[in-house]
């Protein structure tokens, strides 16, 4: 028996990537997968019995913000990456909107080794694209890419200058970054905090109108045919600009989108009485729009599906709607509201498990999300019958604002692998 | 929604805990209200101008934002009903020394109050407040962001009813910046509870809401076409700041647009009246001729302010120690 080998036996093994979804063993040598069905001869590892469970790549987060460094009072990389090891991620980005801002290869450095000292997750710094994210100067992307960034984004601060949109898509491309882009027209957001339409009409709450997503939208796909330089979209909110982005995708534009979980479920119905925990950018917005988005990851448009992980302070949430820190605690959730879509029947689970795996990681272009011969053993490994009933205040992340309080779900992670390495079990076994 | 903001304001029998919008509370309880003001208005042209019912009890007025007649006409009404007042002018203490809202509401809870009345540019606010208040405080919402002034629109109806008998058959028009108002937002949940024929919104597109419709109006561009028939014509106050951010061009062009003056009123039923919640910009929203002429109601409003204020206050109150003897 020789270390850092273990057999996973009888587990219904779902890699989408490989087409495969059957009941097999898979085997695990120096952090990779070695064999799948048989073992190979004369290797005798111990072995971890996921009989009635699924077997799945590590989930890959394309959005979770971990707050380190610059607000550790929210949450720490420590307590993020555990809290992501125990709902099945393996791989996280993390936007550039830390403090101080990733745009030096220190910052990046800094964040990926006390990931490597937590030992429980990937973690990907994101450069900015702009020095100091001030939408004025081009970052040192070279440096940061040599430093472990391999995209970069502007947060949430859009670039309002159309020449630095495109300048800056055309320096990451030259070093094969790839530009992931928020969305959002700040004018037309206008300092909004709910969207535009009949329920910000009746509470009074400023609201952001499709159009702040849409525009931006249009505005790239422009510089994209323009530059040729692939572009993928974060946490798109509405139903136009799946569609939009469908069109360009038909017209081989290389171009990609992720969604927010949240956005699958809430609308802009669930802030109710000014709940803060709906506080959300972008905007929670329509029906019609979280059903176009579900479809748009159903038939493919949209191929990841993220957490955009944001945990709080009780403090940043306690305050009247509008001057609350928006965002939601997700990492938990990202799987079992996942699950649930297929529950739903919104999508089939070896897609939906796509969303979270392999689709994550074309668009990253990661060996990871998959677990051919030779890749790495990033697992997850669910049970999928298991009915839990999601208590906030006993979640492992440091922050506990989730508007998915109380919800009963279906499937929860039992056991994660990093490397062949088990980093989280729910279970001993 | 309304399911909620019901259970949030009202005891499980259907009294009145807080007075935070219109939203969710039916025509009796706001005929209630009116009912009530009424028996008020006497105490205002008495010698003694007080009655006891609320001797003992606390009422903090907590104004996040400035405001004169709101503040002072909630003050006279809680001092009418032999309540002990606190004005906090917390813009210039607490939240510049970066208290949070929260911490201002316990500090003042330990002195024991009974009421806060919250005024706060945030929507949503005395739902908030109400929401971590310790049980048994109420909160009367004196205007919070673009959400609701309900007090101001119960005044305004107890205005309407004293001049038109009844809200059936009434055509109402709202004029001006409705994207902004708190106050016509509280409006038309009220006319509409209260079962008028019409409501009618007359703005530029810039002051609507996306979907105005959707509140119960019937939308408008020209004054002179809105105010056709109308009995009653209520203008909100345009805030100089619309200039900026290419709500509107000028004073000028909106007052030559939406300006209520003389010769437009006579489109309006003979009877109509003309409402403002106030502070008037004469010249923008309408004339001097119409501000002082014979169909302007706009000082009763003021005065009968108090008697609202009073019969919210008490009925609140009311709840309060039914609660503590219950």
């Amino acid at each position: 028996m020789k270390k850092k080998q273990l057999s996973i036996l009888n587990g219904r093994l779902i890699d989408p990537a490989n087409g495969i979804d059957q009941v097999i063993d898979i085997h695990i040598d120096k952090g990779r997968i070695l064999a799948v069905g048989k073992a190979p001869e004369g290797f005798d590892a111990p072995s971890l019995n996921a009989r009635g469970q699924l077997v799945c790549p590590g989930l890959i987060d394309l959005c979770a913000h971990l707050r380190e460094p610059g607000a550790e009072h929210k949450a720490t990389i420590a307590s993020e990456t555990a809290a992501a090891a125990s709902a099945g991620i393996t791989t996280i980005v993390c936007p550039p909107n830390t403090a101080p801002i990733i745009d030096t290869p220190a910052v990046a450095g800094q964040i990926k080794n006390k990931a490597k000292k937590a030992g429980f997750c990937r973690l990907l710094p994101q450069g900015a694209r702009t020095r100091g994210l001030e939408g004025q100067q081009l970052s040192e992307m070279a440096s940061l890419k040599a430093a472990g960034c391999i995209t970069v984004s502007n947060g949430y601060n859009p670039l309002a200058n159309s020449l630095v949109q495109r300048r800056t898509l055309e320096y990451a491309a030259t070093f094969g970054l790839l530009t992931m882009i928020r969305p959002e027209d700040r004018y037309l957001a206008n300092q909004g905090c709910a969207h535009e339409g009949r329920v910000a009409d009746r509470l009074g709450l400023p609201g952001i109108p499709h159009a702040a997503e849409t525009v931006a939208v249009a505005n790239y796909l422009a510089l994209v045919e323009q530059t040729g330089a692939r572009v993928h979209f974060q946490t798109l909110s509405t139903d136009r600009a799946a569609r939009m982005l469908g069109r360009a995708q038909y017209d081989k534009q290389p171009v990609t989108a992720d969604v927010a979980i949240h956005q699958l479920f809430l609308t802009e119905l669930d802030i109710e009485e000014f709940d803060s925990n709906t506080h959300v950018h972008p905007p929670l917005r329509t029906t019609s729009d979280r059903d176009g988005l579900r479809r748009a990851i159903r038939e493919g448009i949209i191929t990841a599906i993220c957490s955009d992980h944001q945990p709080h302070e009780a403090d940043a949430k306690a305050a009247p709607f509008p001057d609350t820190e928006p965002g939601i605690s997700g990492l938990e959730t990202l799987l079992p509201l996942t699950l649930k879509l297929v529950q739903e029947g919104a999508i089939d689970l070896s897609s939906a498990i796509a969303r979270l795996t392999c689709g994550p990681a074309d668009i990253l272009g990661l060996p990871q999300g998959r677990l051919g011969l030779g890749a790495p053993a990033d697992i997850c490994i669910i049970d999928p019958d298991a009915i839990w009933t999601l208590n906030a205040s006993q979640m492992l992340s440091q922050g506990i604002n989730t508007p998915f309080d109380g919800w009963e779900l279906q499937g929860r992670v039992n056991h994660t692998l990093l490397q062949g390495r088990i980093v989280y079990s729910r279970v001993k076994s | 929604m309304s399911q909620a903001s019901q259970n949030l304001q009202l005891d499980k029998q259907g009294r009145l805990l807080h007075f935070l919008t219109i939203d969710g509370l039916q025509r009796e309880m706001l005929t209630e209200i009116l009912d009530t003001a009424e028996g008020f208005t006497g105490v205002s042209e008495r010698t003694v101008k007080k009655v006891p019912l609320c001797r003992g009890k606390i009422v903090a007025n907590l104004f996040f934002e400035t405001s004169t007649r709101t503040r002072t006409t909630f003050e006279l009404a809680a001092k009418r009903l032999s309540a002990d007042v606190l004005n906090l002018n917390i813009s210039a203490s607490a939240t510049s020394k970066g208290e949070t809202l929260l911490d201002t509401l316990r500090n003042l809870e330990a002195m024991h109050v009974d009421m806060f009345v919250v005024r706060h540019a945030s929507s949503g606010t005395a739902h908030f407040i109400a929401q971590h208040a310790d049980p048994g405080v109420g909160v009367m919402n004196a205007g919070d962001g673009r959400h609701a002034h309900p007090t101001q629109a119960m005044l305004d109806m107890f205005t309407i009813r004293r001049h038109k008998g009844d809200f059936v058959g009434l055509r109402v028009a709202i004029v001006g910046d409705i994207l902004h108002s708190r106050v016509a937002r509280s409006q038309i949940l009220a006319l509409n509870t209260l079962g008028v024929t019409e409501v009618r919104v007359i703005a530029p597109q810039t002051l609507l809401p996306a979907d105005a419709r959707s509140l119960g109006v019937h939308v408008y561009h020209d004054l002179d076409e809105g105010i056709r028939d109308v009995d009653v014509i209520i203008m909100l106050r345009l805030q100089k700041e619309r200039m900026r951010g290419a709500l509107l061009p000028s004073e000028h062009e909106y007052f030559r647009l939406f300006g209520l003056t003389e010769e437009r009123l006579a489109k309006a039923d003979s009877g109509a009246i003309v409402m403002h919640p106030g502070p008037i910009n004469r010249g923008v929203e309408m004339d001097s001729q119409v501000a002082d002429g014979s169909k302007s109601v706009i000082l009763q409003q003021v005065s009968y302010g108090i008697a609202v204020r009073m019969a919210v206050i008490s009925m609140v109150i009311g709840s309060q120690n039914l609660q503590l003897q219950g």
